[in-house]
Parts: C-alpha cells; sequence; structure tokens
C-alpha cells in the first residue's frame, strides 16, 4: 500500500517536472522550440495572439499605424472607393483615440482596433455564424457567410467594426473586402499566417516609437508575455469580463 | 371576298416561309468562349474535373483558409488569379466581366453570375496599391522604371511570380 502511494508522488514530480521542461542533464533543460506554422497546419489554441500598447510612448497626433493599416488592408485613405459614405460610415479598422483628464488636463493618446477578446459579444450575437473567434484567438467575420445584419456593431464595446455600402473595387488579393458585409481589425491574418507581425506594430517599430508589442500570450518565453508580467498592463472596460487580447500600459 | 380571301392565303405562304426560314437564322451556332493561356505550364488538377468541379474546391478551400488559417497554395483563389489572369507583355490585365478574364469567359457564355470578383481582387498584383513603385526609380526595387505611373511588363512580372507577399 504504501509503495503504491509512493509510486504515484513519484508519477506526479515527474508530471511535474516534464511539464516545466526536459531535465536531459544536470543543469540543462530542453524547451519546447516555438516552431513557425507550415500552410497546411491549422491555427492552434496553443497559442493566443495578443498586443501590448505603452500609451506612454504613444505620440498624440501620430498616425502611423493607421496609415500602415490602411495601406495593408486597403480601407480609407485617398484611394478609398466609399465615395458616398458619411465619413461615420466609412470603413475604420483602427483609430487614434486623445483622452483627457478633465481635472488635471493631462492628455494621452492609443490606438483602438479589435480587441480579440476571449469572449467576444460579437460571435455571441451574429446570427449566421459569420463573427467567430480562430482556435488561436483572432476575432475574425467570415464575409462569405455575412448577411450584413450589423448586430455586431451593436454589440462590440468598443466600436471596433464597420459595414460597407457600397461597392468596392481593386481590393488587395490577400485582404478581401466588399459591400454588404461587416469588417474590423484582423490582427493582420494573413502576416500572422506567415509568421509574420501585423502591420500597425511594424510600423509602430520601425518608425522607432515602439509604443505596440505583438506576441503570443500562451508563450511565458515572448517578449509580450515577459513585458505583461513585469510591469501589468490593463484591459479597456475590464469590467465586462471579455478577457481582451489587446492590453494597454500607462491608462 | 376574293379581296379578303387572296390577302389571307397570301398571308399563310409567308408564314410558313418564314417558319422555314427561322431555324436558319435565330438558332446560328454561339460562339464558344476562348479560354486565355495560363502563365504556369499544368493546372494542379486536369482540366476536365477543374471545369466541372472548381467550385467545390475553392468552397472547401476559402473554409480551411478563413477559420482555420490553413494558407496551402493549391486551391487558393488567390493563386487561380495569378496564374490564369496573369498581365500581359505590356502590363494590360483582363478585369472580370470582360470576355478576356479567364472567369468571366466561361461564366459570361455560361451565364452563370459570381459574386467572388465583389471582394475578392480579379487580377493578381493591385498596381494602384504598388503605386510607389510606379514613381521613378525606387530604392528597394532598382531597375523598375515605369512611364506614365503604369507599371511596366517587367516590374509586373516580377510582382506576380513572387507574389503578394508583403
Amino acid at each position: 500500500m504504501s509503495h503504491q502511494e509512493t509510486d504515484i508522488s513519484r508519477r506526479q514530480f515527474l508530471g511535474k517536472a516534464a511539464a516545466a521542461g526536459l531535465m536531459i542533464a544536470p543543469g540543462v533543460m530542453l524547451y519546447k522550440v516555438a516552431q513557425a506554422r507550415a500552410p497546411e497546419m491549422p491555427a492552434s489554441s496553443s497559442n493566443r495572439w495578443g498586443m501590448l500598447i505603452d500609451t506612454s510612448k504613444c505620440a498624440t497626433g501620430c498616425s502611423d499605424c493607421v496609415t500602415a493599416c490602411q495601406t495593408e488592408n486597403g480601407w480609407g485613405g485617398e484611394n478609398s472607393n466609399e465615395v458616398h459614405s458619411a465619413p461615420t460610415q466609412q470603413a475604420h479598422w483602427i483609430r487614434k483615440v486623445k483622452l483627457t483628464d478633465k481635472q488635471t488636463g493631462h492628455v494621452q493618446s492609443l490606438p483602438l482596433m479589435c480587441q480579440h477578446c476571449e469572449n467576444p459579444p460579437c460571435v455571441d450575437v451574429c446570427p449566421t455564424g459569420a463573427s467567430m473567434k480562430r482556435a488561436d484567438g483572432i476575432v475574425l467575420v467570415d464575409k462569405h457567410i455575412c448577411i450584413g445584419c450589423r448586430y455586431c456593431m451593436m454589440a462590440c464595446p468598443y466600436k471596433a467594426r464597420s459595414f460597407i455600402h457600397e461597392e468596392l473595387h481593386n481590393q488587395i488579393p490577400y485582404a478581401p473586402r466588399g459591400k454588404g458585409t461587416v469588417e474590423s481589425c484582423t490582427m493582420c491574418v494573413q502576416r500572422v499566417d506567415n509568421n509574420g507581425t501585423p502591420a500597425c506594430v511594424e510600423a509602430c517599430n520601425s518608425e522607432g516609437h515602439k509604443a505596440m508589442y505583438f506576441g503570443d500570450l500562451n508563450d511565458p518565453s515572448s517578449d509580450i508575455s515577459k513585458r505583461l508580467k513585469e510591469y501589468g498592463a490593463t484591459e479597456i472596460r475590464a469590467d465586462l469580463e471579455l478577457n481582451t487580447g489587446v492590453r494597454y500600459q500607462g491608462i | 371576298m376574293a379581296y379578303s380571301q387572296r390577302l389571307s392565303r397570301k398571308a399563310i405562304a409567308w408564314l410558313i416561309g418564314a417558319v422555314l426560314v427561322l431555324p436558319l437564322t435565330t438558332f446560328a451556332e454561339v460562339p464558344s468562349p476562348v479560354i486565355p493561356k495560363a502563365k504556369g505550364d499544368k493546372c494542379v488538377r486536369p482540366t476536365e474535373i477543374m471545369r466541372k468541379d472548381h467550385m467545390k474546391f475553392l468552397l472547401h478551400h476559402r473554409e480551411e483558409t478563413v477559420r482555420e488559417g490553413i494558407r496551402t497554395k493549391k486551391d487558393s483563389l488567390k493563386e487561380c488569379i495569378a496564374c490564369h489572369n496573369a498581365p500581359d507583355k505590356n502590363g494590360k490585365v483582363a478585369r472580370i466581366g470582360s470576355p478576356e478574364h479567364f472567369c468571366s469567359t466561361c461564366h459570361n457564355y455560361a451565364a452563370v453570375k459570381i459574386d467572388c470578383f465583389e471582394c475578392h481582387a480579379d487580377k493578381p498584383a493591385n498596381t494602384q496599391y504598388r503605386h510607389s513603385l510606379a514613381e521613378g526609380d525606387s530604392p528597394h526595387h532598382p531597375g523598375m522604371k515605369s512611364e506614365d505611373k503604369v507599371l511596366s511588363g517587367k516590374t509586373l512580372e516580377i510582382l506576380t511570380a513572387k507574389g503578394d507577399k508583403e
């Protein structure tokens, strides 16, 4: 009896040791190496893609992330096809928001886009299943089955989604968009699937602002996870308990 | 009486004549669609299968790509377009709806309306999007000069050959 008990505890110990990493020699541990996903592999729930935005480094008046998103995904800007739509109706995947503390007059600026919630209200309300969350946490609209009812736009607390009111032309091959469907930030899924970084994050870093970070929230060794662990971050509307994939520092 | 009889006889003769001539004019053969040549040597599947079932492969692949993030090239619409509707040597590319477009040529003939290209690009690379390349000698792409802000055939060939990766 006592022999069995020892066995169980030994097994538990081994289990814990395996979870932490495999010891191949005293002091040498072999961790699972983060591997790039092959094109034929589906997105996996072992990843959860997220973003971290440092508002202290985000300059008021700077819109490099917005411009990069427009260029990458082909919405807005000078070449927009949405000529008949009012500015408030036009597509807006990412916007710069200015926060002013009325008491102190302190001004902060931050980019706001789809927050890629773990429990997305847009997915809850969608009547067709077009609004969906991928296994790796990216929230998307499957425009093939979107009927354009716009329930998701009403459900989203971040005003992150747009509806396309008119015919579009000259879309970018990897970013299909069209009339009668809802769209929002895709976290540049076409880049992420090729082991890349979203256009906004890339632009922010290449311009030297370094206010945006992208990475795997499930991987404790990723840059974003380390930063979140060390400095912490805030969810916008944390009271809704949506567990957003986009986190903000300094608000 | 005689006059009206003559008239009706004349009318009947005319009608019979018209009926005999009708098949020769109205039912003349509609010209078969002219299918543009693809850029590659060989399609991903035999032509007979693709002609009959291309929509099934596209439907299956779209589910995998949008929902699961599987981005293989075999049944990707983007790859079909890149090969079957590549720009010609002058950089001219057919647009959807025109008989020169690979998809339209048959779909116009068969009167089957498709809405793929209301969202998807009907040509390989968006030359408007890559306008920076068309503006003189780009430092990133030396030797890619162009006239009148239209990409040269060589530039487009390089762009389409490399795909649309950023």
